[in-house]
């Protein structure tokens, strides 16, 4: 009997053995897999898939990643923002700011050897605004300031309408709508970017769906990859214009969205680069490789002056004014966020764009506007309770559930109530789409919200707020304030003194009507390989450019 | 036989019939709209994007285009990936999940039926309680956690394995262990309480008196018995495990289906939701009827006839 029931156990562990030899078979081939030494290869991770390279239907943020790497616009940005040669040279804008002529280069090819000419911009620009392609930026980022961009969208006049044109091979001509001093840094961003009439059209649908159904014409190409691709390359593009100040032969790239398995994989010496989130950032912030990149992108809360038909007690200036003043944003950015975010002390962004004329920053001729003042925050909150005629206060503060934000919520909603006796805080966590949703349909009070610019210009921001704008959604007019901006937009336009001057005292008028209460601008912390150099972090558009970085 | 495999293959039919249309109306439901730049476009030029999908069309026509497309094998085009058919991306995408998936379920069940039989057999002894305790963490510890672990000791810290990543059969291998201890604890359970019921019964008695070996008692006996309860669990549970985790794919960077799902319903991509429910849904219904069909093969007193009993 004994002897019975080991025989059973032995063919038991015989057949476990079995099964872990079975999968036993693997061999480690990771190591020494590296590629030579003279070779320039740079290896990093994106935190998801590129869904299209369609630079008319692109939106996100990788698409617009390698749409800048691989293609190439009439400019491109360099390091600080600084506007850089692409297709174009030189330009010449007539003197009421509204007619743009630019020479294009005759030596730009794309990738099958076909010359980039003027032509190619005129139709992608056209097949941006076309309402038959069905692209979201095309009239985001053309409509108004194009000639007849918004026009074309809706049906209204052709397409051939578009203000733009090819007066011959190498000189295109733009139409503009208002004057937009800002309009070369547009040219930089994707929607903007030319496309192979001939190429895009013997493609039909398939169309930027792999790199087979691609055209390049920029620093470098994007091989091996497919919409659904989990890893692809960038290769140094032999027919670029500029190929020689290219240094890096090849850029891979592997989708890793867990970012724990993405410093694993950094820690192990696979990749150069990893991006932290806020929970590994007091790991690794002693680090000899972490680092921060400070980015244009504001967040801050949106006081709802109206929902659903009826004054909430935000419709009080000095109820705004307490809320504005009642958050310690350094403690909630130094203590939570830890990555090199700062407290924001008004809208615009540090960094961001410099006053023409004065070489200072916007953010520091404005000065703070909005600042942590505990007491000073209280005296407006007993003002504006007496005003209201009531002791306490209740509000539905809106957030959403990504990463961070939960916690950033639980702590700005805790000091406004530490701060501001009788105020009782709702905090309602929804899915971003969600809380986009009740945005529109202005159904909260507080809401926890950011931006980022799509150009360089303070317009990018300033312009969220004037009255019934598509992004206002929180019931605040002030004429004021909507004439500065109209104003920046037409009648100052070509003067760029008072222009800025203009949005200068927009800021003011917003802050002082403390229509929204500035929180912080972010910063994103990495691990980064000392060998790699000259990554630009770019505030618009591509978040990266690599077309100068080298491995040393 | 035949008659009843037409009939559930019919059943079957008019389940996904169901399971398109819920999906269908669900969908509907969801907050936001497939637009990624919603924030910056007016009420107009959303209309004139959502009108290049078919969104501004009244529901039931919709509904029907989608209906007309599903019997066709046309699951749409994704909302995310900009000209990529559904039925792309989950070709793409399922085959890393069922491998993953697959060598799970084996080794998993595998083991953990080798688990239960020990157990069964060293009843209430030291054997027994080790496995029982095995089966038990493997049911309570949550698998981000198991996964978690293995990642940190066996790749980060001893570097036996990869530590994420995708292409290589060793890349297999951390993932099919996190995944495996799923069936691999249901397995335990399941054998170690039959077997033990079986074990004890009256005609493994008879099966002793007329001098069979206890190798031969529990194998020929007991097991056969002891499965069928298994038998239920194990199909749904096999397809579960090989539509993927999203929690193992998204750890161990593998491009896998059950991510891709989650991914999908974040960013509203209706088309690519619905593919993948369907898919998921189909695999269930023909795993159970491969369910029903086993337990005729295993216990030969469970006949499956058509109509007339």
């Amino acid at each position: 009997m004994k002897k019975n029931k080991w025989s059973l156990l032995l063919a038991a562990l015989l057949l476990v053995s079995t099964v872990l030899a079975a999968c036993g078979g693997g061999s480690d081939k990771s190591s020494g897999k590296g590629s030579k030494d003279s070779e320039q290869v740079l290896r990093l991770m994106n935190a998801d898939q590129i869904p299209t390279m369609d630079s008319s239907l692109a939106t996100d943020t990788f698409a617009f990643q390698f749409l800048g790497e691989s293609m190439e616009g009439l400019y491109r940005l360099g390091k600080d923002g600084k506007i850089e040669d692409g297709i174009a040279t030189e330009h010449k804008v007539s003197a009421d700011g509204l007619t743009w002529t630019f020479k294009l280069r005759e030596d730009a090819k794309w990738s099958n050897g076909d010359p980039v000419t003027a032509h190619d911009f005129v139709y992608a620009w056209r097949r941006a605004v076309d309402p038959a392609t069905g692209s979201e930026y095309g009239p985001y980022m053309m409509g108004g300031v194009i000639k007849n961009a918004t026009a074309v969208n809706k049906g209204e006049v052709p397409v051939e309408q578009l203000g733009v044109r090819a007066e011959d091979d190498y000189t295109l001509v733009v139409e503009l709508e208002n004057p937009t001093p800002y309009f070369e840094s547009l040219t930089t961003f994707g929607t903007y970017l030319p496309l192979n009439q001939k190429f895009v059209e013997a493609q039909g649908d398939k169309y930027a769906t792999s790199t087979e159904t691609l055209l390049f014409n920029g620093p470098f190409t994007l091989e091996k990859w497919t919409s659904t691709s989990n890893k692809w390359e960038l290769v140094k593009n032999k027919n670029y214009w500029d190929k020689d100040s290219v240094k890096l032969d090849k850029i891979t790239f592997v989708v890793v969205k867990d970012p724990q398995a993405g410093v694993d994989l950094y820690d192990k010496g696979q990749v150069d680069r990893a991006g932290l989130s806020s929970d590994l950032v007091d790991m690794y912030s002693s680090n000899d490789d972490f680092i921060t990149i400070p980015q244009a992108n504001v967040f801050y809360l949106k006081l709802n002056q109206v929902r659903n038909g009826e004054k909430t007690p935000l419709a009080n200036v000095n109820i705004r004014k307490a809320i504005m003043m009642a958050v310690d944003k350094e403690a909630g950015v130094n203590e939570i966020l830890n990555n090199g975010s700062i407290a924001a002390n008004g809208l615009i962004p540090k960094d961001f764009v410099k006053v023409p004329g004065k070489d200072k920053d916007f953010r520091a001729a404005s000065g703070d506007l909005a600042v942590y003042n505990k007491e000073e925050a209280k005296k407006y909150w007993e003002q504006g309770l007496k005003e209201l005629g009531v002791t306490s206060v209740s509000l539905e503060f809106l957030g959403d559930d990504g990463e961070n934000a939960k916690v950033f919520n639980e702590y700005v909603a805790n000091q406004l109530k530490t701060n501001l006796p009788g105020l009782e805080i709702t905090i309602k966590n929804v899915p971003f789409e969600q809380r986009l949703d009740l945005d529109t349909a202005e159904d909260y009070d507080i809401q926890f919200s950011g931006w980022g610019p799509d150009y360089l210009d303070p317009y990018t921001f300033l312009s969220l707020w004037v009255t019934d704008g598509p992004n206002n959604h929180m019931g605040y007019s002030n004429p004021e304030y909507d004439k500065l901006l109209q104003d920046a937009q037409t009648t100052l336009a070509n003067d760029q003194d008072k222009r800025y001057e203009a949005m200068l005292q927009a800021e003011k008028i917003l802050l002082e009507d403390a229509a929204i209460a500035p929180i912080y601008q972010r910063s994103l912390a990495l691990l980064s390989s000392p060998k790699v150099h000259n990554i630009i972090a770019n505030q618009v558009g591509a978040d990266y450019e690599w077309k100068w970085a080298y491995i040393k | 036989m035949a008659r009843y495999i037409l009939r559930r293959l019919g059943y079957m039919i008019v389940t996904l019939f169901i399971i398109a249309t819920l999906s269908f109306f669900l969908m509907k439901m969801l907050p936001g709209s497939p637009l990624n730049a919603e924030d910056k476009l007016s009420e107009e030029q959303k209309a004139i994007v959502l009108e290049k999908y078919g969104l501004n069309d009244p529901v039931p026509v919709q509904y029907v285009r989608y209906l007309t497309g599903l019997v066709q094998g046309d699951l749409g085009i994704s909302f995310k990936f900009d000209n990529t058919p559904v039925t792309q991306i989950l070709m793409d995408r399922i085959g890393p999940s069922a491998l993953v998936g697959f060598q799970a379920m084996v080794i998993g069940t595998i083991l953990g039926i080798a688990l239960g039989l020990i157990a069964a057999v060293f009843h209430n002894g030291f054997l027994d309680y080790t496995s029982t305790i095995i089966a038990v963490l493997g049911t309570s510890i949550p698998s981000f956690v198991f996964a978690g672990l293995l990642q940190y000791v066996f790749a980060v810290e001893l570097g036996w394995f990869p530590v994420a990543l995708w292409g290589e059969p060793e890349h297999t291998i951390l993932p099919t262990i996190a995944l495996a201890i799923t069936p691999l604890a249901t397995a335990a359970r399941f054998i170690r309480t039959e077997m033990v019921d079986v074990l004890g019964s009256n005609y493994m008695l008879t099966a002793k008196a007329k001098g069979i070996s206890q190798a031969g008692r529990v194998w020929k006996h007991g097991f056969r018995n002891a499965l069928i309860p298994l038998v239920t669990v194990i199909g749904p549970m096999a397809v579960n495990i090989m539509t993927g985790s999203m929690v193992i794919e998204q750890i161990f960077a593998i491009p896998g289906i059950g991510e891709q799902f989650v991914s999908s319903v974040l960013v509203n991509d209706y088309p690519t939701i619905m593919g993948t429910t369907l898919l998921y849904a189909f695999a269930f219904i023909v795993i159970i009827l491969i369910v029903d069909l086993l337990y005729g093969l295993i216990d030969p007193r469970i006949r499956v006839t058509g109509g007339n009993k």
